[in-house]
């Protein structure tokens, strides 16, 4: 046992390693170079900082923000040298991400309530709603809670088997009305379900869905009302899963999703292949809705809390070390 | 699609419209804004600099400067070459020659590469008479081969599968041979989603092209992608060396950046561009009318074109018979509307309109407008639908009975079926092209 836990444990801290050097390498090391042999921040800089941020999906809007603080700062210390800027940058970065306290999900942890806990996933098509649903069902059983996932993605081909093939592999609980049901009627039916068998947690997967489509997001709030109906103040949180290489787009889905379902927090996902997370700063900027996991590789255990603070020392301490 | 874009450089060209020369003041400034333009929808910032280098010569070419007629028009033309250069210039359609042809189909998790690879054979199927064999190479997630088979099913054609077979290479060419004992005369090999930066799978995919030498091999890419889609591109590419690029998810309000970014990277062209989640809504990329849709100038060419392969010539004179001859009915309206929606989904075809994007942009156009009106004649008898004076009160309140809606709204429909037939009447002893139908309603905010 304490072999796998070691095992386990260790290989985590290779993923974080892992998921977040991509982006580090390509973001900050570029800072890096930029401020290399330089002595003070001047013009050429502050244009060599907008495209790398602009490069790492930051967006236009945030990146003009970050350069403005900066050359605030600048004016007013003349003066900076790398490590400054590290701070300042981390510093403005911190700031912009906007960290609530999530310290209650650490560890795969979930709030203490009576009754299930009820975690509505959506997003457009294609970001890994149904990967990041097995591994975080995979996450929580590990942690001894009871769960179920429910297979609210009744529309695209073989996407309730896909989910049935990851409660066997986990382990939990499955509920499904086949292909071609009322989502509504099967997030319904899956908190009900949860609560009859006294378990921890319900996962509800939709179908991904464009969110321009107006109609496919009105159905979504009418999922989302038929939890309610369920168990009160139900859905818990409601999650946007978003892939880190999303450009701007992102920002608009953050806006739609959130008007139909009032999202509550964020997976990042895919962050081990490209060097992203630029997104997630734009996107934290313009909302106030936290990043909760990300997704750093195609492995069951590929699923992290997301630490905001770690997430930007990480990037911006072994800056410094260099 | 493009619109954000599309409004971007709207404004960026406001700025000198006003102006009637072209000056270096006015053309750095608007040329900042296209840039932020471009930048903004996930243009790579490399390309949008280059890009904007371009136009700004050519609109300082002093030739220009001194014509300097209308300059908000020059700009918009000079921009419009450059976009239509930037994404690849002519239109290149698929090679699927040989015995069997052979497409390769590779891209990142969740591109859509499963969904294309149902709706090429659907294309390749209904439009170039072939008969495809899609093959399931996706080996590693879960239920990627029962929604290859699903999607085979829905389009109507064979799928080769190896369920117990973990092994792409021996797949894909087991199914080569499987086609050719089959009579089957093009091959569809769908393979598992993979970063570029991971090796193996990489490799994995570089031994398949290797083995089964492709005619055709397809890069697939969420039209979403960020900064990051010219990175991707050039790697899948230095591997495989592909032939064309593949476009999905252009429905939503897509910054199509990687669209204008791709082609200008690893100079291959974007082949198709897909657009829905239903098996037709697959099309022939044309970077001129990308241009266009991109200029808010609309795509009038795709309009006709989608319009032609539903057009029925004998039908179209049948039609205008009954219309001049006033006999326009209630089956007339209800095959006119079957035929529109077989053109595909409504607001995509609204967009084509000259300057449609720009009012279509906050509404939704319902998809199912149709349905209500399509139940009300559905609840009319055969006779009522034949001789529309027929429906007095009583026959209006069956059938508002029948399809359940309100006596307010059949009259209101009635009304509307009337003036428009009046308006076809008078209006067909006019020369007009015949097929167009008016008053198409479903607008909803």
């Amino acid at each position: 046992m304490s072999f796998f836990k070691k095992w386990f444990s260790k290989e985590k801290n290779e993923d974080l390693e892992k998921g977040i050097e991509k982006t580090k390498d390509s973001f900050l090391d570029k800072i890096s170079k930029a401020v290399a042999g330089k002595s003070k921040v001047d013009i050429e800089f502050l244009d060599q900082l907008e495209d790398i941020l602009i490069a790492s999906d930051v967006g236009l809007e945030t990146t003009v923000k970050i350069i403005n603080r900066l050359e605030t700062r600048v004016q007013k210390d003349k003066y900076l040298n790398t490590a400054e800027l590290n701070q300042i940058l981390k510093e403005e970065i911190i700031e912009i991400l906007n960290l609530k306290d999530q310290s209650i999900f650490e560890n795969f942890k979930i709030p203490q309530k009576s009754g299930p806990y009820v975690l509505l996933v959506v997003g457009v098509n294609g970001v890994g709603k149904t990967t990041t649903i097995g591994k975080l069902a995979h996450k929580f059983t590990q942690n001894g809670y009871k769960v179920v996932i429910g297979a609210g993605d009744t529309f695209r081909a073989a996407a309730v088997d896909q989910l049935k093939i990851w409660s066997e592999r986990v382990g939990c609980y499955f509920f499904d009305k086949g292909m071609q049901a009322d989502p509504a009627a099967v997030a319904f039916e899956t908190t009900k379900f949860a609560i009859d068998n006294q378990l921890d947690i319900a996962i509800i997967d939709t179908a991904g869905r464009l969110h321009t489509k107006i109609n496919l997001m009105q159905e979504l709030s009418k999922i989302k009302r038929s939890v309610g109906k369920a168990l009160d103040n139900a859905p818990d949180d409601v999650m946007l899963v978003l892939d880190a290489s999303t450009g701007q787009n992102a920002i608009e889905q953050a806006k739609q999703f959130t008007t139909a379902t009032e999202v509550s927090c964020l997976a990042l996902t895919k962050l081990d292949g490209t060097a992203k997370g630029g997104v997630a700063i734009g996107i934290s900027d313009q909302f106030e809705i936290p990043i909760r996991y990300i997704g750093v590789g195609e492995g069951i255990e590929h699923l992290q809390v997301f630490n905001g603070y770690q997430f930007v020392s990480t990037m911006l301490d072994n800056q410094i070390a260099e | 699609m493009f619109q954000s874009l599309s409004e971007k450089l709207d404004s960026a060209f406001k700025i000198i419209k006003g102006d009637n020369k072209l000056t270096e003041l006015n053309i750095a400034e608007s040329i900042k804004e296209i840039r932020r333009a471009l930048v903004a929808a996930d243009v790579n910032y490399k390309i949008a600099k280059e890009f904007t280098d371009k136009i700004k010569d050519k609109a300082l070419g002093t030739e220009n400067v001194l014509k300097a007629v209308r300059p908000g028009e020059l700009m918009v033309k000079i921009v419009q070459d450059e976009l239509i250069d930037l994404m690849g210039g002519q239109s290149e359609g698929i090679n699927v020659k040989g015995n069997p042809g052979i497409v390769l189909i590779a891209g990142l998790q969740g591109s859509g590469k499963t969904t294309f690879t149902g709706k090429l054979a659907n294309y390749l199927k209904t439009k170039k008479s072939k008969k495809p064999l899609l093959v399931a190479c996706d080996v590693y997630r879960p239920a990627a081969i029962d929604q290859l088979s699903v999607l085979a099913e829905q389009v109507g054609v064979a799928i080769y599968k190896e369920i117990e077979n973990k092994n792409p290479v021996q797949i894909a060419q087991n199914a080569i041979a499987y086609a050719k004992g089959h009579g089957h005369d093009v091959v569809i090999v769908d393979t598992a989603g993979r970063l570029a930066v991971d090796q193996e799978m990489m490799d994995e995919i570089a031994r398949v092209h290797k083995a089964i030498q492709p005619t055709e091999t397809l890069f697939v890419v969420d039209s979403m992608t960020g900064q990051d889609a010219v990175n991707t591109a050039k790697a899948f590419n230095d591997i495989l060396n592909f032939d064309g690029v593949v476009l999905t998810k252009l429905d939503g309000d897509t910054r199509g950046g990687a669209a204008l970014s791709i082609k200008y990277t690893v100079g291959k062209p974007i082949k198709f561009v897909s657009t829905g989640e239903k098996m037709e809504a697959l099309d022939v990329f044309h970077p001129d009318r990308m241009a266009q849709r991109i200029l808010g100038m609309g795509d009038v060419i795709s309009l006709v074109e989608k319009a032609q392969e539903q057009f029925d010539e004998a039908e179209a004179k049948r039609l205008e018979a009954k219309i001049k001859k006033n006999k326009f009915d209630f089956n007339d309206f209800i095959g006119q509307i079957q035929q529109i929606k077989k053109m595909g989904d409504l607001k995509s075809l609204m967009n084509m309109i000259p300057g449609m994007s720009k009012m279509t942009k906050d509404i939704d156009i319902d998809e199912n407008a149709f349905l209500k009106v399509e139940a009300i004649v559905q609840s009319m008898t055969p006779a009522e639908r034949k001789n529309p004076e027929l429906l007095n009160i009583n026959r209006k309140k069956r059938i508002a009975k029948g399809c359940g809606r309100d006596l307010n709204e059949i009259n209101q429909f009635i009304k509307q079926f009337d003036q428009m037939r009046q308006m076809m009447h008078r209006v067909s002893k006019m020369p007009i092209p015949t097929g167009m139908m008016p008053g198409m309603g479903g607008l909803k905010r």
